[in-house]
């Protein structure tokens, strides 16, 4: 074996980030240039907006209901050790609406559309079918790509919002059901305490994720191999990419908004 | 006319095309032969820019198709062609009558929805399909019924060229015959210029007024259809017999 081989093999991976990074970033350039150009498809978009946002409503409701109980419990047990149990409203208002609202949404929009996306447009080249759009004078990156990443922008902010409210009403039903809070306080607490800025921080979160989740969708759709195996490997880089991106630009944009 | 002037491609180390040269005069129906992976599918990509040459020149009428620039040149020039996939490449999100009039529901043909519907459904008529089978899906059809609905979709906007790529591969012979013959009578009836690549030698007979094979990356015998079997070109010869043996290698 050549001594140089594993320094080559690091040299290699490092070669196909960055030009990983490259191609995700061309992508999102020509996306944004495509943005602003005519044509818009309306129709797509708006069905897009249905599939991306309406239908996710069941997980996302789901997610963060069982999430804000969870909260709660950990909250009233973790605050008994310095006896202000009571805090309970405050930090899982805080706890959802800045944090877990928007990036329990974001995942679980990647691991339910990003790969529908990818599976949908890998698909879709497999069977020739963006070729087709081609001759039949059909931009893909307008006609496939510009609907479900506006979609997705927009959608992810209102889930989020029902999301929050929903993850708040988990964390209400257990603290009133379970730990004896008393439901008018809690809620009175917990409108008392949140802050617009907290709300608004979220929400913008949300549309971040929403923009990536549908743009890995699509990327890694264009991107996609031949075959059952391509587009298989396709959906698995959306949700994989979405996910990571989703938790790292968090990690980013909570920087940004909350240190002074 | 289009014209294919030492068109060289390759894929990494695989170079496909190495110097294609071929003319297809204006309303006559050329057929590209040639066996699997020889750069049938390439050759046709290149005409309608799917897939950009590494050197070389397309010519449509005298024009280099990669002058075409603007989005408003690539939409005119597109809407020149019609283009049967072989897999019939059907938008399965769509009904039949919408895939059939995708190009007459946007862009620069833009009709009403009733007009665009009526012209698919007469469009279908024309494949030999049921006006019933307009609001259905792709998924819900034969094979052969999918391959109607591609070349009714290839034909609605009336184009002045068209591409079929293997349009008999998956069907019976029957249902290829049928369609082999669907496909001369819509090319004779529309005056159009036909460009078809297959390996199905009952296709040429039936659709080819001039048959070009390519081997090798190069076209390597070209022709009318009628001296094609006088031909004395081996590889040629073992191409239309279908022999395993001969200058053609038997594994690729």
């Amino acid at each position: 074996m050549n001594p140089l081989s594993p320094v080559a093999a690091v040299g290699r991976s490092t070669l196909a980030l960055l030009a990983a990074i490259g191609r995700v970033t061309l992508y999102t350039g020509a996306t944004l240039s495509h943005l602003v150009r005519p044509p818009f498809y309306f129709r797509e978009f708006l069905n897009q907006l249905m599939v991306i946002g309406y239908f996710s409503l069941p997980v996302v409701g789901l997610t963060t209901l069982f999430t804000g109980g969870a909260l709660a419990l950990q909250i009233y047990a973790g605050g008994a050790r310095f006896n202000v149990e009571a805090v309970v409203p405050q930090i899982v208002a805080i706890g959802i609406v800045r944090e877990l609202g928007p990036v329990l949404t974001g995942l679980m929009v990647a691991g339910r559309v990003s790969s529908a996306i990818a599976a949908e447009i890998g698909t879709m080249k497999v069977t020739e079918q963006i070729d087709a759009l081609v001759t039949l004078s059909t931009n893909p990156m307008k006609y496939l790509t510009v609907p479900r990443v506006v979609a997705a922008t927009i959608a992810l902010p209102l889930l989020a919002a029902v999301g929050n409210v929903i993850g708040i009403l988990g964390g209400y039903l257990v603290s009133v059901l379970r730990l004896d809070f008393n439901g008018a306080t809690y809620i009175r607490n917990t409108v008392e305490f949140l802050e617009p800025s907290d709300i608004i921080s979220g929400l913008v979160k949300a549309a971040v994720f929403g923009f990536i989740v549908a743009l890995m969708g699509c990327f890694h759709g264009m991107a996609s191999g031949r075959g059952a195996q391509g587009v298989g490997r396709a959906t698995t880089n959306a949700v994989v990419s979405a996910s990571i991106l989703i938790l790292a630009s968090n990690f980013i944009l909570t920087g940004v908004f909350f240190t002074e | 006319m289009i014209e294919l002037r030492d068109v060289h491609k390759a894929f990494g180390s695989n170079k496909v095309l190495q110097g294609v040269d071929l003319k297809i005069d204006k309303g006559t129906s050329m057929v590209i032969i040639g066996g699997s992976g020889t750069g049938k599918s390439v050759t046709l990509k290149c005409v309608l820019g799917l897939v950009t040459p590494d050197s070389g020149q397309v010519l449509l009428e005298g024009q280099d198709v990669a002058s075409n620039r603007s989005n408003a040149e690539r939409d005119a020039f597109l809407a020149r062609f019609g283009m049967l996939f072989q897999g019939g490449a059907l938008f399965d999100s769509l009904t039949v009558w919408q895939n059939v009039a995708f190009r007459l529901l946007r862009g620069s043909l833009k009709k009403p929805k009733e007009e665009a519907r009526a012209i698919a459904v007469e469009k279908l008529r024309r494949v030999g399909l049921k006006p019933e089978t307009a609001d259905m899906f792709p998924a819900e059809l034969s094979g052969g019924m999918q391959k109607r609905v591609g070349l009714a979709r290839a034909i609605a906007a009336e184009p002045e060229i068209i591409f079929f790529d293997e349009p008999t591969t998956g069907l019976d012979p029957i249902m290829a015959g049928v369609i082999n013959e669907l496909i001369r009578e819509i090319v004779v009836e529309m005056g159009a210029t036909a460009m078809t690549i297959t390996h199905d030698m009952s296709s040429v007979r039936a659709i080819a007024d001039n048959v070009a094979m390519l081997h090798g990356g190069v076209i390597h015998w070209t022709g009318p259809v009628s001296e094609m079997d006088d031909a004395s070109d081996p590889y040629l010869r073992q191409f239309i017999n279908g022999s395993a043996e001969g200058p053609i290698e038997a594994v690729r």
